[in-house]
């Protein structure tokens, strides 16, 4: 966890008491919603269906067990005794009161949080790999990376006004679980020949009405070149970014005009042009590095014997152990995902008692770091084997044990209908009957991982377009329809997943995919997974079952 | 006539504006004027040689290299911000400072808005036509409002990453 120094914290109480002042003018009159909206925006405060909606900043999804307690605070003074994790490692509550806002955001601050840039047309919060500093498959911490873009993004004076939002993802390992390439920029970690860090950099991928995998436009960036290669970036988008259409806006459209190969070309002559002026120096790098709290590892056999025991006692255990547990880059210990997808409830809402469970949890056993998936789950990146007997009788005493990480029931769903006033259909209790249809574990264990994301309306806020199966719902005349697709992928393999035929009504669309499954576990071939055998065999049985039911 | 703030050494201050603003569509009052680049371009020469200061407004789809060549005998450039979220007038005026070393007065005219005070500074403008009422005590507040940066821009402030080198 990057530890605020004084000059962090005296940013974020500026740009508090700067929207309080702007609450106040809009409170007395003096500010119409007209006018008050682009403020609101770019403090991440939403009007939506039935209330204000605030958005907070997570930066790259982590947080301490003091900022946990803090939302939980929050959540059952100001909201309604719960919290939505989202796709991008932030958290929104969804009955605040504009009133109130002001307040809120004080309590953040006295936590080093805020919700600068989780909304408006400027550059968001930065995705990251929840297992940084965890995962031995990294090459570098990436939240260092991380910190230091949202710093440099942060109130940035030329880029706040951007044609469209702004994304950006990191990742350090070749398993990506950022879904970089469906960022506006995705930055992967590399190593060159000569051992030299640097980046690989992927601009114009995204999802929405025109989903992109993102190409390439340069292998290897230096490390300590990339600040003027961002800002070379955003100029030339800034710039040529199409202004005159709210959804041929995003940098994913003027990558696709141009050419990726143009576009590399303008972003080098603008670089060429910034020169390394624009860089962020190495003794501030080496600071910000520095800045992160440290963890002490302990020695510990590779095997836990009561941890081993317990499993062998206690079937559940050993059912989350191998679904919710992965390899800690030290011997003794595992990053454990807890997942926010219990069947019944809404996937990625957590409780406030929950969040303080969870707190404690990381406080006591876990070097008191939490992180947030894109998939909406939480994880505890360092817990000792030893300790997670305990882990997990206090996680299953409030819901949170649900050993369905990556399979059927791992759903990411947007707020849909319910909240949202964009959509065009219910998103959430549509994930809930697919859970309960799957709700056996045996079964969900024996088909496997299978992401499926549902989006209640074309914007893709569910990320439809990258789920081995997605689910995207569409208004027929005023009655809600889902569309499906299969074979995307957000991880390092991305792909858009491809139209299976009509749209569904809503009662069907559990049935559908259960046959969906059914189809899998028929022509599947030893380990592969449903992604798999659907590239392999491509969509026609899928298909021919699908709609040989509704016939 | 619009409010006209400058910032003089280093404060706010109301400022009386000698130039008129002209539209392409209008005929020419007597005096200094700011006109279009395009008008600028057909009609720049003679006027200059009356001996009046021109300034040139600059569009948000004009590329800001365009000017490169009048800039030392251009006495104003006004960055126009048709839309408050239209931030293209930002780029323009960095590039101005940063890399086409203008040194005359960069101001900003349309949408202009209290809460981009402190970027417009930050990129350089120097002058403001506030729309939304501000007087040079609240332009002033507006900027000031932060204490701290976090990037290099075409203002002179230190970025954190300085100010903590030297704390």
């Amino acid at each position: 966890m990057y530890q605020y120094d004084t000059l962090d914290k005296e940013i974020v109480a500026d740009r508090s008491r700067e929207f309080r002042e702007q609450v106040g003018r809009r409170l007395a009159g003096e500010l119409s919603e007209d006018q008050f909206k682009p403020l609101r925006l770019m403090n991440g405060l939403y009007l939506q269906l039935h209330a204000y909606m605030l958005r907070i900043a997570v930066p790259y999804g982590s947080l301490n067990s003091r900022q946990m307690r803090k939302l939980a605070y929050i959540g059952r003074t100001y909201d309604r005794g719960y919290g939505h994790f989202t796709t991008r490692q932030n958290l929104q509550f969804h009955w605040i009161k504009l009133r109130d806002t002001p307040d809120i955001l004080d309590h953040l601050a006295e936590v080093d949080m805020h919700a600068i840039q989780t909304s408006g047309n400027c550059i968001r919060n930065v995705t990251s790999d929840p297992y940084a500093g965890a995962t031995v498959e990294e090459l570098d911490d990436p939240r260092v990376w991380s910190e230091a873009i949202r710093q440099w993004s942060s109130l940035h004076p030329e880029f706040s006004f951007l044609p469209r939002k702004f994304k950006i993802a990191i990742t350090a390992a070749p398993k990506d679980r950022t879904a970089a390439k469906v960022h506006d920029i995705g930055l992967m970690i590399r190593r060159g020949r000569d051992g030299q860090l640097g980046f690989e950099v992927i601009v114009g991928g995204g999802l929405g009405r025109t989903p992109y995998v993102g190409p390439t436009i340069t292998e290897f960036l230096p490390a300590n070149r990339l600040f003027s290669y961002l800002e070379a970036i955003l100029r030339v988008y800034n710039r040529h970014g199409r202004r005159d259409n709210l959804y041929k806006a995003r940098i994913k459209i003027l990558v696709a005009a141009l050419g990726a190969e143009e576009f590399a070309r303008q972003v080098a002559e603008e670089w060429a042009k910034i020169g390394p002026e624009g860089d962020l120096p190495d003794t501030e790098l080496a600071r910000i590095r520095g800045a992160f709290a440290k963890t002490a590892f302990e020695a510990l056999p590779a095997v836990s014997e009561t941890f081993e025991a317990a499993k062998a006692a206690d079937p559940a255990l050993a059912r989350f152990a191998r679904n919710n547990l992965r390899t800690h880059k030290k011997a003794g210990y595992a990053i454990v995902e807890i997942s926010l997808k219990t069947v019944g409830e809404t996937p990625g809402d957590a409780t406030s008692d929950q969040m303080d469970v969870v707190a404690d949890l990381a406080e006591r056993f876990g070097q008191d770091d939490i992180r947030v998936t894109h998939e909406q789950n939480l994880v505890l990146p360092h817990i000792r084997l030893d300790d997670m007997p305990e882990v997990f009788a206090r996680l299953q005493a409030v819901g949170l044990a649900s050993a369905n990480v990556n399979l059927i029931s791992d759903i990411i769903a947007c707020p849909g209908l319910d909240y949202c006033a964009l959509a065009n259909a219910r998103a959430i209790p549509v994930a809930q009957q697919i859970a309960q249809t799957f709700a056996d574990q045996e079964k969900a264990e024996a088909i496997g991982e299978l992401k499926i994301k549902i989006s209640g309306c074309i914007n893709a806020c569910g990320h439809h377009h990258v789920g081995h199966i997605g689910i995207l719902g569409v208004d027929k005349k005023g009655e809600e329809f889902y569309q499906l697709t299969l074979g995307g992928s957000g991880a390092e393999d991305a792909s858009v997943g491809k139209m299976l035929g009509p749209a569904l009504p809503y009662d069907k669309v559990a049935a559908a995919i259960d046959t969906l499954v059914e189809v899998y576990l028929r022509e599947r071939r030893d380990g592969e997974r449903f992604l798999d055998t659907y590239r392999r065999t491509g969509v026609e049985p899928f298909k021919e079952a699908v709609y040989a039911d509704a016939h | 006539m619009p409010t006209l703030i400058k910032l003089d050494a280093g404060r706010f201050v109301l400022a009386n504006d000698p130039f008129t603003a002209v539209a392409d569509d209008e005929g020419l009052p007597l005096g200094d004027v700011i006109i279009s680049f395009t008008r600028f371009q057909a009609e720049g020469e003679r006027l200059l040689a009356e001996g009046r200061a021109v300034g040139v407004r600059l569009e948000p789809d004009e590329e800001v290299e365009a000017l490169a060549y009048d800039l030392p005998r251009i006495s104003v450039v006004a960055v126009a911000f048709p839309k408050f979220r239209d931030g293209r007038g930002f780029t323009s005026a960095r590039l101005l400072r940063e890399r086409l070393d203008y040194a005359g007065e960069v101001r900003a005219v349309g949408d202009v808005f209290r809460e981009q005070a402190g970027f417009m500074v930050r990129c350089g403008f120097n002058a403001f036509e506030p729309s939304d009422g501000s007087t040079p005590d609240i332009w002033a507040q507006a900027v000031s409002r932060h204490r701290h940066v976090y990037q290099r821009a075409a203002d002179a402030r230190a970025p954190a990453f300085l100010e903590r080198e030297g704390g």
